[in-house]
């Protein structure tokens, strides 16, 4: 027995290290045809640590006051300490691609039917890292304690305010003041640097302790289990350890090529990251021209507009997010993946993916920019969708990859060009967000009728794809 | 036999209903005596002292305000918009009414001299009132000029909330079909010559 042996064999039978990295590396089998879409489940983890450790060091130069927050980002963290900058925004572009990630991830389990039985709770699981992932880029964001911070945080706290009765005190219970104040900030500091961190590092355990009991979905979405070889490896399964960790390093070798790009050459994204308004410091009376929140947001911030009510565009607002949680039960299908379901749900899921990124783009736009930028937007579809309508026709092999996205964006380039021209321009805004929330509701809410209807194909006995 | 060590049990085994009983009465006191703790973290969360005292009473001379200018007051860390109306300002705001929700301040908050059309003590000229928006609470944007391209042209004056276009004329009352629910709040002041003093009676 070499050394290394006896001592781990020492180790193992004091806590259960080999049986632990077997359980969930070596010997946790993975379906071998992951495609594209299955990177950002590791991406995600990998952006979580960028979090952390460039978190843990922000906090050893903020100072947490709102006498001296604004100066000690823009002036200590971005100009004094060395490699401050560099600090600051791997933490605040990551910010960004932390929800990039994920909302890819997300959108891969809508994909393949993820959160079907057996992983409710994988999915679940997932939702309420979702939710904690938005409170904590919430507090985060009032931090710096520019100006946008301040008024974005404001306009977020008054949304508990339209619970009748309790609101007010509610919200002025939240925020510790009459008004966003030093109190609020220091609270959101403690949030925001300890207890969303902790909540959200337990439930991302808890996510992969779930996901490695039942077994990884795949783009087929049939079980690898089944079939097994002498030994009880399934046949169509490869370990995660060495096939996919390798594999996984070109997936974040890309990542960190574009990351890094954003935080050298555009670090605020164009005044999406960083919105223009928070270079200056917090003031308590006078709100910026244009409130919008951070783009992860606005497509639900898109929502609470839409609805001409307070409490109403709250209520939306909420079930929004909401109904997310039910979709485990709402999927009626018999197979999981979209490659077998039928054309009711991939057109349903193409309605979705356009309504979402639609009240994205509403909420972070003005009622007087939207029929312009809606306008750009469609044409270039119309011209995307005809490149990729090209390489669908072209490249003889007649992929979906292709022809979904194509159609999807040739329909609504044409669509919503009709729709700029029929109405006036100063109800695009209105119309759209309406119409938009109604699309996303009705994914959902029709998802049992039309998952049950639709003749759907009979999926593979074993995986396609994949050495 | 082992069962020795655990006393009365050799003879009678174990009493599982006293055990019950003894588990769950330990376990309701633990949780009397937990409530008052969750209070005491509830209740470090409110406004503190020094918050609260920061909320006393400011005055201001408005005897400089021109007519037809806004002022901006701070008071509990809240902007207090002070408005001297023109008369042609006075004399617009009825033609509002058909256009507002709460044209007569019935729902809305503000203290009971200020519940008349001018929203102002005495009909004052001299509008007080807490620039939030009751939406989201934004700082509306004064905009008195009579029919802004971006507001219509039947804007006759008042307050535009950036955040989600609100409007309110120049008495706060907010417009129908605007996300805001309620008039712009009026706080408790009073006004002695040209002295306001916001807060207090």
């Amino acid at each position: 027995m070499s050394l290394t042996d006896r001592f781990m064999s020492w180790v193992d039978t004091r806590f259960p290290a080999t049986e632990t990295y077997e359980y969930h590396m070596s010997k946790y089998y993975a379906p071998k045809n992951f495609n594209f879409w299955y990177f950002f489940g590791v991406l995600s983890m990998v952006v979580l640590v960028n979090q952390l450790v460039t978190g843990i060091w922000l906090t050893m130069m903020f100072n947490p006051s709102a006498e001296g927050a604004f100066e000690s980002v823009e002036l200590n963290i971005m100009r004094d300490t060395s490699a401050g900058w560099l600090i600051r925004y791997m933490h605040s572009t990551g910010a960004s691609a932390f929800f990039v990630v994920v909302y890819l991830h997300m959108f891969r389990g809508l994909l393949y039917g993820s959160y079907k039985k057996p992983r409710e709770l994988v999915w679940l699981i997932g939702m309420g890292i979702y939710l904690a992932l938005m409170a904590e880029g919430f507090f985060g964001y009032l931090l710096p304690w520019g100006n946008m911070s301040y008024w974005g945080a404001q306009v977020i706290l008054n949304l508990p305010a339209a619970i009748p009765w309790i609101g007010n005190d509610l919200a002025q219970w939240v925020r510790g003041d009459f008004i966003i104040s030093g109190i609020t900030l220091n609270r959101f500091f403690a949030l925001h640097v300890v207890a969303i961190p902790l909540v959200l590092v337990g439930l991302v355990f808890m996510h992969l302790v779930a996901l490695h009991h039942v077994g990884s979905n795949n783009p087929d979405g049939v079980d690898i289990k089944h079939l097994k070889d002498e030994n009880g490896v399934p046949l169509d399964g490869v370990p995660f350890h060495p096939y996919y960790t390798i594999h996984d390093l070109k997936g974040i070798l890309w990542f960190f090529i574009i990351f890094f790009a954003f935080i050298f050459f555009m670090p605020d994204g164009g005044g999406y990251f960083l919105e223009r308004p928070n270079f200056e410091a917090a003031n308590a009376l006078k709100t910026p021209p244009h409130i919008a929140p951070v783009w992860y947001y606005t497509p639900f911030y898109a929502i609470l507009r839409a609805v001409p009510s307070k409490l109403g565009g709250v209520i939306a607002m909420g079930a929004s997010i909401a109904v997310l949680f039910a979709l485990p039960w709402l999927d009626r299908s018999p197979v999981k993946s979209m490659r077998y379901k039928g054309n009711l749900s991939r057109i349903a899921l193409a309605v979705f993916v356009v309504s979402f990124l639609g009240l994205g783009v509403l909420g972070a736009k003005t009622a007087a920019e939207a029929p312009e930028i809606f306008h750009t937007i469609f044409m270039w579809l119309l011209g995307l969708g005809a490149v990729l309508g090209a390489l669908w026709f072209f490249t003889g092999k007649r992929k979906l990859a292709f022809a979904a996205p194509a159609a999807t964006m040739l329909i609504t380039a044409v669509f919503g060009l009709l729709m700029l021209l029929v109405i006036p321009a100063t109800s695009v805004a209105t119309v759209f967000g309406l119409f938009f929330m109604f699309c996303y509701f009705m994914f959902f809410l029709l998802m049992p009728i039309y998952t049950s209807i639709e003749t759907c194909k009979q999926p593979p006995e074993r995986v396609t794809g994949g050495h | 036999m082992s069962t020795a060590d655990y006393g009365d049990s050799e003879r009678t085994g174990p009493n599982l209903s006293r055990r019950r009983m003894l588990i769950g009465t330990t376990g309701a006191l633990a949780t009397v005596a937990m409530l008052p703790l969750l209070g005491a973290f509830k209740r470090s969360w409110d406004p503190s002292a020094k918050a609260r005292a920061a909320g006393a009473p400011v005055t201001q001379d408005v005897g400089g305000v021109e007519s037809g200018q806004m002022i901006t007051v701070e008071w509990q860390s809240k902007p207090i918009y002070v408005v001297n109306r023109t008369k042609e300002m006075m004399d617009n705001l009825p033609k509002n009414d058909s256009h507002l929700l709460d044209p007569g301040s019935e729902a809305s908050d503000q203290p009971e001299f200020a519940k008349n059309p001018t929203r102002s003590i005495n009909n004052s000229n001299i509008l007080v009132l807490a620039g939030i928006c009751t939406h989201l609470g934004c700082a509306p944007m004064f905009r008195p000029e009579v029919g802004a391209a971006d507001l219509g042209s039947d804007w006759l004056g008042g307050f535009y909330c950036p955040c989600h276009g609100s409007k309110y004329d120049l008495a706060g009352r907010v417009y129908k079909g605007v996300p805001a629910p309620l008039n712009l709040p009026i706080p408790a002041y009073t006004l002695d010559g040209t002295v306001l003093t916001v807060g207090g009676n």
